[in-house]
């Protein structure tokens, strides 16, 4: 069973959001990284670049497949987790944590209310596999 | 070789090593004549920032018969067409008959210079025009360049067609239309070639049966700024998309123009004509479905084939059919097209894949284009037939020449799609295509291709069924396959994340 951590929101593309104020870490989920397979390069933006939500803001590719990532909030990158460019791994291993993709300073925090929480991503990943 | 990685056998041929291995001190494969001339000191020669000064270390020293056995030991390990059977999904892999070799290698065509005048080279231009008026007739789409030399860079000249038509229709308004709808179950390249193009992607959702979502299609075209659509079709699920006519009218309201993926044509071949559905512009893989070379690196052909309205746009030069006159040359290259969007290749494209494809369809003829599409359709639906009690095959349909099965069945005993097709490698087949479409999860599209006869599609199925099987009784042995080729399972994460890219001591 794929690991869905309570204090996250949840997108339907299966990135997750941590709140910090007015800023947003976003990667993608447990299940996203055990439905890609090992993870081999993650392509993200530069600090600085700017989004709106459910833009495409980088790729991740896995032994199976390149596949797009979109952020769930508007806002501008104000750093990317530089370490997976050595360790894309980290995104398997710990893809809540260690495997964190980009922060954003949100334009719109209000857009977080409208993403799912970890209960209705549950159910959401459940009716997908079926 | 490298440690970690498990030896199957003793046999030497697939334990060959690198050519870096087997090199001996001194040991050479030549030997020189004295010298009769006076000698010259190489820095008169070459200035010395261009000589190596570490004396060539580590340049393997072997001998003739050594560098021979070495190469053929290593042909010992590939799979090829002409070994067996490569059902590769969306890649039609059939037969590339030894008659099309022949004729590629007569040395008239072999040998011509592209820079041959033309009047010097009335031969070779009248194949390009003749294969061009054979693929206008099974396209059902008059304007034709053979220049692309691949698959996507069909597509790409494909798109680029769309853009510079909209750009010269609407002029600045053009600006606005620069959306390109394409369904989630298509090729990797097709958002590749319209995004290179300068468009930006919208994606369609495919039904629960497998085909384009018309409600979404009309939904994302009532936004305006619909540029066009990119279609495969027969679409990668195996599926014809039977409302084209449909998709293309209400893209066609829409102002947009609707490109095929012509990766499938395999399917309709002397059945059905895309020019008649609707579609404005195609590519077609001369490496698929008109059998030249494929596997080895091709090279390939994707030939671009457009409405009259579009074929002002085609690349240049053109060859044109100029009525007899005499000491004039009949076929022209015309560079005359100042709508055209340019070159897309030196000279002609790739000419030797012109000659094999023009020989297959000349060998063919109508009657035998359309066995070869209707056997290709067949062997699909006999797998689908000989599989359908052990594996899942995610849509109810009957498929057109290829089929996806998925590993749901398996992997509930831990066997996933990428375990089956290994193991497959033991049954002495290539490996299916596995994981795409990506819609479809732990996605297996087979491909038998018409060049397959009935026993060896048993092979094949008894082969699978067999794995079915295993993965019940014996779960282990299918997820540590391969057990019968040099090496065992690779660890390709490992290969991709830290890859060794060269030799060291």
């Amino acid at each position: 069973m794929a690991n869905v951590p309570e204090d996250l929101h949840y997108s339907k593309d299966h990135e997750w959001v941590r709140v910090e104020g007015n800023e947003a870490i976003i990667g993608i989920t447990d299940y996203a990284q055990n439905s890609l397979g090992d993870v081999v390069y993650v392509e993200l933006p530069k600090a600085g670049d700017e989004f709106s939500a459910s833009e495409s803001f980088g790729s991740v590719e896995s032994v199976k497949a390149v596949s797009e990532i979109f952020t769930p909030v508007s806002g501008v990158v104000t750093s990317i987790n530089e370490s997976l460019a050595d360790e894309p791994e980290s995104v398997n291993s710990d893809p809540y944590g260690a495997g964190w993709m980009v922060r954003m300073r949100m334009s719109s925090p209000g857009e977080v209310d409208s993403l799912l929480t970890a209960a209705e991503y549950e159910d959401f990943t459940k009716a997908e596999s079926e | 070789m490298s440690d970690g990685i498990t030896k199957v056998t003793s046999h030497i041929s697939p334990n060959e090593q690198l050519i870096f291995e087997r090199s001996q001190q001194g040991r050479i494969g030549y030997r020189l004549p004295a010298l009769d001339v006076e000698e010259s000191p190489v820095n008169d020669l070459l200035p010395p920032h261009f000589q190596r000064d570490d004396d060539l270390e580590g340049m393997p020293e072997v001998s003739e018969v050594d560098v021979i056995r070495h190469f053929v030991r290593m042909s010992t390990w590939n799979y090829s067409i002409d070994l067996g059977m490569y059902p590769l999904g969306s890649c039609t892999m059939k037969y590339n008959s030894r008659l099309n070799e022949r004729v590629a290698r007569i040395p008239d065509f072999a040998n011509v210079h592209p820079m041959t005048e033309e009047q010097d080279s009335q031969g070779a231009l009248q194949v390009i025009y003749e294969l061009e008026q054979h693929l206008a007739e099974i396209t059902g789409l008059p304007g034709v360049s053979l220049q692309p030399a691949a698959g996507a860079h069909g597509e790409m000249t494909g798109i680029m067609i769309i853009r510079a038509f909209l750009d010269a229709r609407d002029g600045e308004a053009a600006s606005g239309r620069r959306t390109m709808l394409i369904p989630d179950s298509a090729h990797g390249t097709n958002p590749a070639s319209a995004h290179l193009s300068g468009f930006s992607v919208k994606t369609i959702r495919s039904t629960s049966e497998g085909l384009t979502d018309l409600e979404h299609l009309r939904e994302l075209c009532a936004h305006g700024e619909v540029a066009g659509l990119m279609l495969t079709n027969p679409n990668t699920l195996g599926l014809f998309e039977r409302n084209i006519k449909q998709i293309c009218d209400i893209v066609h309201e829409a102002g947009g123009l609707v490109y095929m993926d012509g990766a499938n044509m395999n399917a309709l071949v002397g059945i059905a004509r895309p020019g008649d559905m609707g579609v404005d512009v195609i590519h077609l893989n001369l490496h698929k479905t008109f059998s030249t070379p494929h596997g080895g690196g091709g090279p390939g052909s994707g030939p671009c084939c457009c409405t009259k309205e579009l074929e002002p746009f085609l690349p240049v030069p053109r060859i044109v059919k100029t009525d007899w006159s005499a000491g004039e040359p009949t076929f022209r290259l015309d560079y005359d097209r100042p709508k055209s969007i340019g070159r897309v290749k030196a000279f002609f494209g790739n000419y030797g894949m012109m000659l094999r494809a023009l020989s297959y369809i000349l060998t063919h003829g109508n009657d035998g284009l359309r066995e070869a599409t209707e056997a290709a359709v067949l062997n699909a639906r006999y797998i689908a037939d000989g599989l359908t009690s052990d594996y899942d095959k995610p849509f109810n349909s009957p498929p057109m020449h290829e089929v996806v099965f998925t590993d749901k069945r398996q992997s509930r005993k831990g066997v996933h799609t990428l375990d089956i097709a290994k193991r497959l490698i033991d049954y002495g087949f290539h490996p299916m295509t596995i994981y795409f479409p990506l819609i479809v999860q732990g996605a297996m599209l087979i491909e038998p291709t018409e060049s397959v006869g009935r026993q060896e599609l048993d092979q094949f199925i008894a082969a699978m069924r067999s794995i079915a099987n295993e993965a019940l009784e014996d779960p282990e042995l299918v997820l540590n396959a391969p057990h019968s080729t040099r090496v065992g399972r690779l660890d390709e994460a490992a290969a991709a994340r830290k890859p060794v890219l060269r030799w060291q001591k």
